[in-house]
Formats: structure tokens, sequence, C-alpha cells
């Protein structure tokens, strides 16, 4: 109970709040690389997951590509970016966007192929082209496993996003290098618990999102996630 | 190799190439090597660990399905903690131990595995759970002669994500002294030196293809089964692939009230 009552101490202390070291800035730091790098590997792995799914070619090399970025160490990847760059937003990104990619691009593909034919060859029946398909019924209905594709990925990334502090970049993982470095056992805590919030944060983001843009009559367990 | 490697030398990338794998063989012996064993050694250790706390846990929620949803919203949340934060704070309690590596990586392992356990258990169709019954099978010879063999393929599905996902972690823990070849990037990153930084990206990423390749060969061993019943057409067999693959994402936190219709 002493470590949770420091904790809230540190919480409750004005100047963790302020300035360009308080926790909105190391918060808002920490929501642009996390955003960008979710907004950027969106943009790469849902139109190949869309194209290698539609067109059932290239699947192979998709999912190989996913397993290989899956398989880069992190921190690896961010060391040698910094080596080459110099410090920055951009080997953060990097580094983010080679672990976001794997699941968006997977549970795109999987979305898309998981779609049930006799559904394709009822919408081509109608009358409606390739283009058409994809957009109004494969994507529909892939949707669900989509949108789980890029929440693994977004929390996945805000997770990790603390490690550009170890490169000297801010945000929340600042209060977590420091506190280790001052052996401040509350601080280290304070930033866990920041990073935790704001993956529940997004857990309700896409929560908030799934019933928005997810056709009514699938809001029942995805086919692909339900096995 | 050597005439290539001066003519194209100019280009940094190639600079870079040739460079790591001279540094690499060069440091074979000393950091390389036992680098490499302890990277193995920490996954395999965390990757078991986290196999034998997934399997009961997976278990009491099919029994129970009341504990499913909060199983689930716990092993997620605990994904969500930065994997930094864990090391530093199991570091007062675990000095420069392995556990300190060990602990929160087995942890992030359940993310994967309790999904994994429980749909590759509730997807064993009823027929074969009744005909199990009807010889006479007690629910412990059921369930290990049974049930445990016909959800394999969906469980070790789950294990190939979380190794080639420890393995990849494993590195973060060289921020307090002990992530194998971790060790090899921080030292690239304090001397800003590339070549041990590439020589660890490399050797980890090959660790975790061979842990993938090792799983895949096991699944085949331990399911001969379903090689026999996939002679007649390779179709059916990269539709269970699919069916696999599709299972392993982490998946959604918790009881999700918009779900009900």
């Amino acid at each position: 109970m002493n470590v949770v009552a420091a904790v809230a101490e540190w919480f409750a202390q004005p100047e963790h709040w302020q300035g360009s070291a308080g926790i909105p800035a190391r918060l808002a730091e920490h929501v642009y690389y996390s955003g960008l790098a979710l907004a950027l590997s969106a943009l790469l792995a849902v139109p190949l997951g869309l194209l290698t799914g539609h067109t059932g070619r290239g699947g192979f090399l998709a999912i190989s590509l996913a397993n290989f970025a899956r398989a880069l160490p992190t921190i690896g990847v961010l060391t040698l970016v910094v080596l080459g760059l110099g410090l920055g937003v951009v080997p953060v990104l990097v580094a983010l966007v080679a672990l976001a990619v794997p699941p968006i691009l997977v549970n795109t593909y999987e979305g898309v192929r998981g779609v049930d034919p006799r559904l394709k060859d009822a919408a081509q029946g109608m009358g409606m082209r390739g283009g058409e398909v994809l957009w109004r019924v494969e994507v529909p209905l892939a949707m669900p496993l989509i949108l789980l594709g890029l929440r693994t990925a977004a929390i996945q990334v805000v997770a990790t996003a603390t490690i550009a502090a170890y490169v000297g970049i801010g945000g929340l993982g600042r209060f977590i290098v420091d506190g280790q470095r001052q052996q401040l056992i509350e601080q280290i805590l304070g930033g866990a618990v920041l990073v935790v919030a704001l993956a529940l944060a997004v857990t309700a983001l896409f929560a908030l999102l799934r019933r928005l843009v997810v056709a009514r009559g699938l809001r029942v367990p995805p086919a692909g996630a339900a096995r | 190799m050597s005439e290539a490697a001066a003519g194209a030398a100019d280009h940094p990338l190639w600079g870079w190439a040739v460079e790591s794998w001279t540094w690499g063989w060069a440091n074979l012996d000393d950091p390389v090597g036992p680098l490499l064993g302890e990277h193995l050694l920490l996954s395999l250790a965390s990757i078991a660990i986290g196999l034998a706390a997934a399997v009961p846990l997976g278990l009491l929620s099919v029994r129970y399905r009341f504990l499913y949803p909060p199983v689930l919203t716990g092993v997620n949340t605990l994904y969500a903690v930065p994997s930094l934060a864990l090391f530093f704070l199991l570091l007062p309690y675990t000095a420069f131990s392995p556990w300190t590596a060990i602990l929160p990586l087995a942890l992030y392992t359940l993310a994967i595995l309790v999904p994994n356990v429980v749909d590759g258990l509730t997807q064993v169709p009823d027929h074969v759970r009744q005909a199990a019954v009807a010889m006479g099978f007690g629910p412990l010879r059921r369930l290990l002669l049974v049930e445990l063999p016909v959800a394999l393929p969906v469980i070790i599905a789950g294990l190939r994500v979380a190794s080639v996902a420890t393995i990849s972690m494993v590195s973060v823990a060289s921020l307090v002294g002990l992530g194998g070849l971790g060790g090899l990037i921080t030292d690239g990153f304090n001397r800003d030196f590339a070549a041990p930084v590439v020589v660890g990206i490399v050797l980890s990423v090959l660790l975790a293809f061979a842990a993938d390749g090792g799983l895949v060969l096991l699944q085949r061993a331990l399911t001969p089964w379903a090689r026999r019943d996939a002679r007649p057409g390779r179709r059916r067999r990269r539709a269970a692939d699919r069916a696999a693959r599709a299972a392993t994402a982490p998946r959604p936190a918790g009881p999700q009230p918009e779900e009900s219709p």
C-alpha cells in the first residue's frame, strides 16, 4: 500500500503536470508518435491486405512480410535507424511501423479472404464489378477483423513507444527511463500507469469505432476471430 | 566476395553489411555466441512458463465460462504494460537474475496463448467429445487423449506467434543488463557502432524463424492424422492454417456489450 500511496502522491504533485516535462506534454508526445505510426502503418498495410485478400494473389508474400516484421526486435530497429540517421522522430516511427504493420496486414488479409465465396458470387450475380464487390461486400464484412488488427497494433504501439525514451526522445517512456536512473519507483509506476490508461482509452475508442463502422448485422463476434 | 565488397563499398548499406559480417565473425566466441545462447534460454524459459500458466487458465476458462471475460481482460491489460516498466519494477526484487526478464515475458505470452487454448478447446467438435464419452473415457483421459490433441493445431499456432514475439522482445531486457542479443544492440548504441546492432538484429530474426519452423515440425510430428487427412487435397489444410492464423491475434478485452444483439 506504501507504493500505491507514493504513486498517488506522484500524480498529485502539481509540478508533474506543468511544463515540457509534465504529464500533459509527455502524453501529447506519446499520442503524437503512436498516432502517426499507426496512421502510417494503416496506410501501408490496409491497402496491401485488401489487395492481396481480394485478388488472392501475393497472399503468401504478404504473410511472409508480416512474419518477418514480427521477428524484428523493435529496439534493434530503433537503434540502427538512430545510428544511421541521427536522433529524431523518424527512427521511432520506423521502429513502430515495423511493429504495427503485421497485425494490420494479417487481419485485413484474413478478413477479406474469409468472406464467404457464395456472398461474392451473389454480389457478382447482382452485377457488381470487382471494385464494387470489394468495397460493398468484402470490406464491410472484413471490417470487424480489420478493426481488430488496428486495435492490436495500436495497443502494441502505445506500449512500445516507451522505448523511444531509451534513445533520448520524449513520450511517456521518459518517466520510466528517468525514474530508473533516479531510482524513483513511484515515477516508473506512474509512467506505466499512464501508458496502461492510454491503452485502455485506445480500447474504448475502438469499441466506439466498431459501433460506428461495423454493420449492425455483423456485431456478433467476427467469424474469423470466433474460432 | 572481397572484390565485390571493394567495388561497392561506397554504398553505405553494403558497407554496413560487410562490416557487420566481419565483426560478427571475429567476435563469435566472445560476446556473440554466449549472448545467442542466453537469448535462446531466456525466450525458451519465458514461453515454457507462459504455456504452463496458459493451459490451466484456459482449461478453467472453458470449464467455468464466467471466468473467461475477466481472465481475458486481465491478460490483455497486462499486455499493455510497457515491458521496460515491468523490467525496471522487478529489478529491486529479482536483482539481475534471469527472472527479471523471464517473468514479464512469460506474462506477455498469456495474452496470445490463453485465447488460443480456449479457442482450441471450444472448437473440439461435439461428436468427437461424445464418441470419447461413449468409449468410456473419464474427464481427465478425455482431456489428455482427445480434447488437447484435437486443440493442438490452434494452441501451436498461438505458440508460434508467442515465440516470435518473445524472441524479438527479449532484446528490450538488455536495458536492465540481460537481454541476450539485445546486449549487442545496446553495446552498439553506446559505442555509436552499427555492426553489433546489425548482428544482433539478424541473429534475433534467424532465431525467431528457427523457432517458428521448429514448432511447425513439432506440430506435424504430433498430429500425424492431420497430415493423412490433408493428402487428398491441399486445400483443406490451407483452410485450417488460415483458421489457425486468424485465431492468433490477441482478442477483444472483456465482455463487449455492443455485441449482444
